[in-house]
């Protein structure tokens, strides 16, 4: 068998407390291919950002580890770009100064001044914002703010895009764009990303595999589902499509029978709350933000 | 008014920029002269003009009103008419000053001349001229040893500040001395600094007078704190966000410093700076009274121990004169605060 592309082994991580150490994580074993999109999914506080962080090399497992392309992942790098939830751009500089200081970074041996320029303006039209390529985080929309976001990730080449909720903060049309936008990249580049969603809609459109937790504490994968949807997806069709209805069952059934939202399995109270989940959008995309 | 109206349009792009961000007001004047919807323009002059305008006459008036009433033994306490007299009264007698002065080397010149004239190998003597400081020479000499204490301090108080906002070792380590000097009265370091200057600063030429370097460091040491303390909180306090970003991209330390840690930290920076700026320039004049440095604090004390009937009025005028001087300091660090500000929808005042 070959050596996957990205492997997590084994990982698990303890968080110190007052009261010794807390397990969030214990045992998650993944192996991902290049240029899989995969999405991971689960109720809130049940690791999800913890295993991207762990991959970015935020965090350090406790215990197993990554390894991405036979070199352990030990520390950040810019070869595991993130997209993080609320963009994360530097307010003090314009949207081309922000990517500019990822591209600086990363080929500031191997590419020439001119050819960065060209580099960042090549990155910045995959996220169709060359328009505003000099305006400040804080004269844009959020939805263009995440897109420079991205294409910040996406100016950095990484091996592994990693994104935590990228969408998460933005309302159902201009989320429904940028996933558009994120898959027509993905086509084109062929990245492997790995994806933090709280949409279900979001996580079967999009992916190649769902990885779904189960709640912590001790939180690990409960189940994987492969998508076998074809490529290239077209969310109206899709939603008319029993094939894609019957991935997005399987994720509902997942979250609601097998794994219930921690809030509600309060003793007692719990058989008389309704089941739902605060965090988690069932039907429409109505904003969370 | 014509001729002033005239030449503020002349003023050319640069110096509109600098005049825009220390005077609010200036601006619709501006506009207005250039007949840009003249109406907004007066209600905005009304409204950032002619209030405070108002408001000073008032002052005036009640000023005007009860000054003469009261009695000391200098004679009555000076209104505003008399304190005027005396500002055209301070003017004139630098001029007077100057004159002399000029009047001095030129009679040197002529008479080192003359000698080199009757003998080639003559040494001659070029004596500087020591006339008394007047009102506007203090005034340079306040604002040169404000101006230094200040940029010395923050010079230190900077990078300190940086340090101990990165690492919480060294804020722990630092903090509890900040603490402790942080509300000393500058001017209980003055007699150990006046000592500590006498004893090591010794020089045949000194570069700087000890009268300049005592006051000048009395200054620094009231500039440190605020400056570190606020530039400390501000790196401190950096969205975690942000520092993800910078380890994910690998930024080196000095690029995570300038690109990250100093534009965040901007803003408390500013206001660091603009407290210290302030207290420095309180804590000058009384530096100078107390230690009889020159500068204006000498000035309002010499007037105080000379005692004439014109100097309760020259005092005030100096008293004026402060306030002014420190408003514009204010000023010129607000519209630096502005300019170096990436916030541009913060409201500043």
């Amino acid at each position: 068998m070959t050596i996957s592309h990205l492997e997590l082994t084994d990982v698990c991580i303890d968080f110190p407390t007052p009261n010794g150490p807390f397990r969030a994580l214990n045992h998650v074993n993944l192996n991902v291919d290049k240029g899989e999109f995969i999405s991971l999914i689960g109720h809130s506080g049940c690791g999800k950002s913890t295993v991207l962080n762990i991959v970015a090399g935020l965090h350090q497992a406790t215990q197993g580890g990554v390894v991405l392309d036979g070199k352990e992942v030990d520390q950040p790098g810019p070869e595991r770009a993130v997209v993080f939830q609320n963009h994360s751009l530097l307010p003090w500089l314009s949207a081309y100064e922000n990517v500019e200081l990822a591209v600086k970074q990363v080929f500031k041996r191997s590419k020439t001044k001119a050819e960065m320029r060209e580099w960042i303006e090549h990155n910045m039209q995959l996220v169709h914002m060359e328009h505003a390529m000099d305006k400040r985080p804080g004269e844009i929309s959020g939805g263009m703010k995440q897109r420079v976001g991205i294409a910040r990730a996406l100016a950095m080449e990484p091996k592994v895009l990693l994104m935590d909720e990228p969408f998460g903060a933005l309302d159902a049309l201009t989320r429904a764009h940028l996933q558009d936008s994120l898959m027509e990249i993905h086509a084109d580049l062929g990245n492997t990303v790995i994806m933090i969603t709280h949409d279900v809609d979001e996580a079967v459109l999009l992916s190649d595999r769902i990885v779904m937790m189960t709640n912590g504490p001790a939180a690990t994968i409960g189940d994987i589902l492969k998508i076998e949807l074809e490529r290239p997806r077209e969310r109206v069709s899709m939603s008319e499509s029993e094939e894609y209805n019957h991935y997005r069952h399987e994720v509902l059934k997942f979250l609601y029978e097998r794994q219930r939202n921690p809030a509600d399995v309060e003793p007692e109270v719990a058989e008389e709350k309704p089941d739902k989940g605060p965090e988690l959008e069932l039907v429409g995309k109505e904003d969370a933000a | 008014m014509e001729q002033s109206h005239n030449s503020l349009k002349e003023i050319n792009g640069a110096t509109m920029k600098l005049l825009k961000l220390t005077t609010g007001w200036l601006e619709p004047v501006i506009k207005l002269l250039k007949g840009e919807n003249p109406k907004q323009q007066l209600t905005i002059i009304g409204r950032s003009l002619i209030v405070p305008l108002i408001g000073i006459a008032v002052f005036l008036a009640i000023w005007q009103g009860t000054a003469p009433r009261i009695v000391t033994s200098l004679g009555a306490f000076p209104g505003p008419v008399q304190v005027w007299e005396q500002s055209v009264n301070l003017v004139a007698e630098h001029n007077e000053e100057r004159e002399k002065a000029e009047a001095f080397y030129e009679r040197q010149r002529l008479r080192n001349e003359k000698k080199l004239a009757k003998n080639p190998d003559a040494k001659v003597k070029i004596r500087s001229y020591t006339g008394k400081p007047t009102f506007l020479d203090q005034i340079v000499t306040s604002l040169v040893t404000v101006m230094t204490g200040f940029l010395l301090a923050s010079a230190i108080a900077i990078p300190v500040g940086i340090l101990i906002g990165l690492s919480p070792t060294l804020y722990g380590a630092i903090n509890p001395l900040i603490q402790l000097f942080k509300p000393v009265s500058p001017l209980a370091w003055l007699p150990l600094v006046t000592m500590v200057v006498s004893a090591v600063y010794v020089s045949s030429d000194p570069m700087f007078s000890k009268s300049f370097i005592t006051s000048m460091l009395t200054v620094l040491l009231c500039c440190l704190w605020p400056t570190m303390i606020n530039t400390a909180v501000g790196v401190a306090g950096i969205s975690k966000d942000l520092l993800n970003v910078s380890k994910v991209l690998s930024l080196g330390w000095w690029t995570h410093i300038f690109k990250i840690v100093l534009p965040s930290a901007i803003p408390m920076m500013f206001t660091g700076l603009r407290l210290s700026l302030g207290i420095a320039w309180m804590v000058l004049i009384a530096a100078e009274m107390l230690a009889q440095n020159p500068g204006l604090g000498k000035f309002v004390w010499d007037e105080f121990q000379n005692g004439s009937s014109n100097s309760l009025g020259r005092i005030m005028v100096a008293v004026l004169v402060i306030g002014f001087i420190g408003f514009i300091l204010d000023r010129i660090m607000l519209s630096l605060q502005k300019g170096a500000s990436w916030d541009k929808s913060a409201v500043l005042r």
